[in-house]
């Protein structure tokens, strides 16, 4: 494990080496600020809460998170550089995980420069800050799960483009089967038994986040996110060394 | 130091490598010439650990590149095809962050690891530039500091002189020469006249086969008077 820090650090740096950190950095912020505002009602709620900016973080995460983790693998096999990291002496493991570490801190770092929202409503009113903490955990834990499922995608293509594809429909899924729309039309209209719906929908971001988005840090919802991503980075490993 | 025994790779139906054996000493430099597709860089690869072997086995400094990679990647300093590098980073950041992964984590151990390289490559003009800026020269020069880094007792380089001018391939082939005493030395190349100029060895390789094992003058002496080049032909044209 002892190889993880130089690649950590060049996968990280990388992305402010080039233009992505900025353009992603700050599409994100006026993204995620922008549904609080004018969808979420930041203002017209009268709550010194974030929740509206959390709420809307399982959707905009679909489209932003490929869009950060698609070039993970793509890019090295499509340069070729692939050959050169794994003919330096790490290992696979070592490799995967010192990426998708780099690839986690910038998303985490994207998520908590949305802090002057929590300054803001503190000036404001008196904010739960137990609250705030959790999101903020559930939000990064969340962003850990989906970037899991984007390494794996893109370690099985050298094109961008498909692994961001597949990626945002994967991702996509998994909001969807726990969004009340799709769980009301599953338990309505299909009229299935209310325990599978519940099967269902527990392989949702959504249902995992709603409640660190409450303020309850279950150690169920922590490991859900942790096992997805672990699970994703597994199948990473093999994906590569076939 | 390096030792290949029936190796054969598939890459699906097609084999690229099929039943490849040889061995190469320390102070060897040896040639691999072949027509392309032949299945020179297949074998590279296995060597350094990049693929697995279908079948056979591949030693070096006597580890197993399929037991032991990281062991193997230890000992090998390796300039792939092409010379790949990450384009966004400057020549320095990127020597620094093949140094790190060598084990060279403080800039004491690092600078003058880089500084060695960079004058042995003739990078200093270039030192700060971002890789993707640079000619092709410069960056296969920085593919060759980046195998050379840490002074590694094997060395394997596939096409080191493609795209130099006439006078960087003869800078690069004496860099080679001069550490070819301690060192073992894989390299391949179309270029028949790099065999002759500075190889001790040489293996012709078609359609993934060893046709020749020899040193470049008993090859010549088994077919007097014919140039190396029409041996060449003779020997690989059927691959056409």
């Amino acid at each position: 494990m002892s190889q993880i820090p130089p690649i950590f650090k060049r996968e990280f740096l990388s992305y402010f080496r080039s233009p992505v950190a900025y353009v992603f950095l700050i599409v994100f912020l006026m993204a995620s600020v922008g549904c609080a505002f004018f969808l979420g009602g930041f203002f017209n709620a009268n709550i010194a809460s974030l929740e509206s900016y959390f709420t809307f973080l399982p959707w905009l995460f679909i489209a932003f998170i490929p869009a950060a983790g698609m070039r993970l693998w793509s890019e090295e096999k499509r340069a070729g550089t692939i050959e050169l990291l794994f003919t330096l002496p790490v290992t696979t493991l070592e490799a995967v995980l010192g990426k998708f570490l780099a690839a986690w801190a910038f998303l985490c770092l994207a998520i908590l420069l949305s802090f002057p929202m929590a300054l803001t409503v503190a000036y404001l009113g008196a904010p739960d800050w137990g609250v705030i903490g959790s999101s903020y955990l559930g939000g990064m834990l969340m962003a850990g799960a989906y970037l899991g499922i984007c390494s794996l995608t893109s370690a099985f293509t050298k094109n961008q483009v498909i692994s961001f594809v597949i990626s945002v429909f994967v991702c996509f899924l998994l909001v969807l089967v726990g969004w009340s729309v799709f769980t009301d039309f599953l338990g309505g209209y299909l009229a299935l038994p209310a325990w599978l719906v519940d099967v269902v929908s527990n392989f949702s971001f959504k249902t995992h986040f709603e409640a660190f988005a409450k303020g309850i840090i279950d150690p169920k919802d922590v490991m859900f996110f942790l096992s997805l991503a672990g699970f994703c980075l597994c199948l990473n490993v093999l994906a590569l060394e076939r | 130091m390096i030792e290949v025994k029936g190796l054969v790779k598939d890459y699906g139906a097609l084999r690229a490598v099929d039943g490849v054996s040889f061995t190469v000493r320390r102070g060897d430099i040896l040639g691999f010439l072949g027509p392309n597709g032949a299945g020179k860089s297949t074998t590279m690869k296995v060597i350094t650990g990049f693929l697995r072997p279908t079948a056979g086995c591949a030693l070096v400094g006597g580890h197993d590149v399929t037991a032991e990679p990281v062991a193997v990647k230890r000992l090998v300093g390796y300039l792939p095809e092409n010379a790949p590098a990450y384009p966004e980073m400057t020549v320095e950041e990127f020597l620094g962050f093949v140094a790190e992964t060598r084990g060279f984590r403080t800039a004491a151990q690092k600078q003058p690891r880089l500084d060695r390289v960079i004058g042995l490559c003739h990078l200093g003009p270039v030192r700060r530039q971002s890789i993707e800026t640079l000619s092709k020269g410069y960056k296969q020069r920085v593919g060759l500091a980046q195998a050379l880094l840490h002074d590694p007792p094997v060395l394997v380089l596939d096409e080191p002189t493609d795209g130099l001018d006439p006078n960087q391939k003869h800078e690069v082939r004496n860099l080679i020469k001069q550490m070819a005493a301690e060192k073992t030395v894989i390299l391949s190349t179309h270029i028949l006249e790099e065999v002759e100029a500075i190889c001790t060895r040489m293996i012709i390789i078609s359609r993934g086969k060893v046709v020749v094992d020899d040193t470049p003058e008993g090859l010549r002496a088994r077919h007097a008077g014919a140039r190396l080049d029409e041996i060449f032909r003779t020997l690989t044209q059927t691959d056409q």
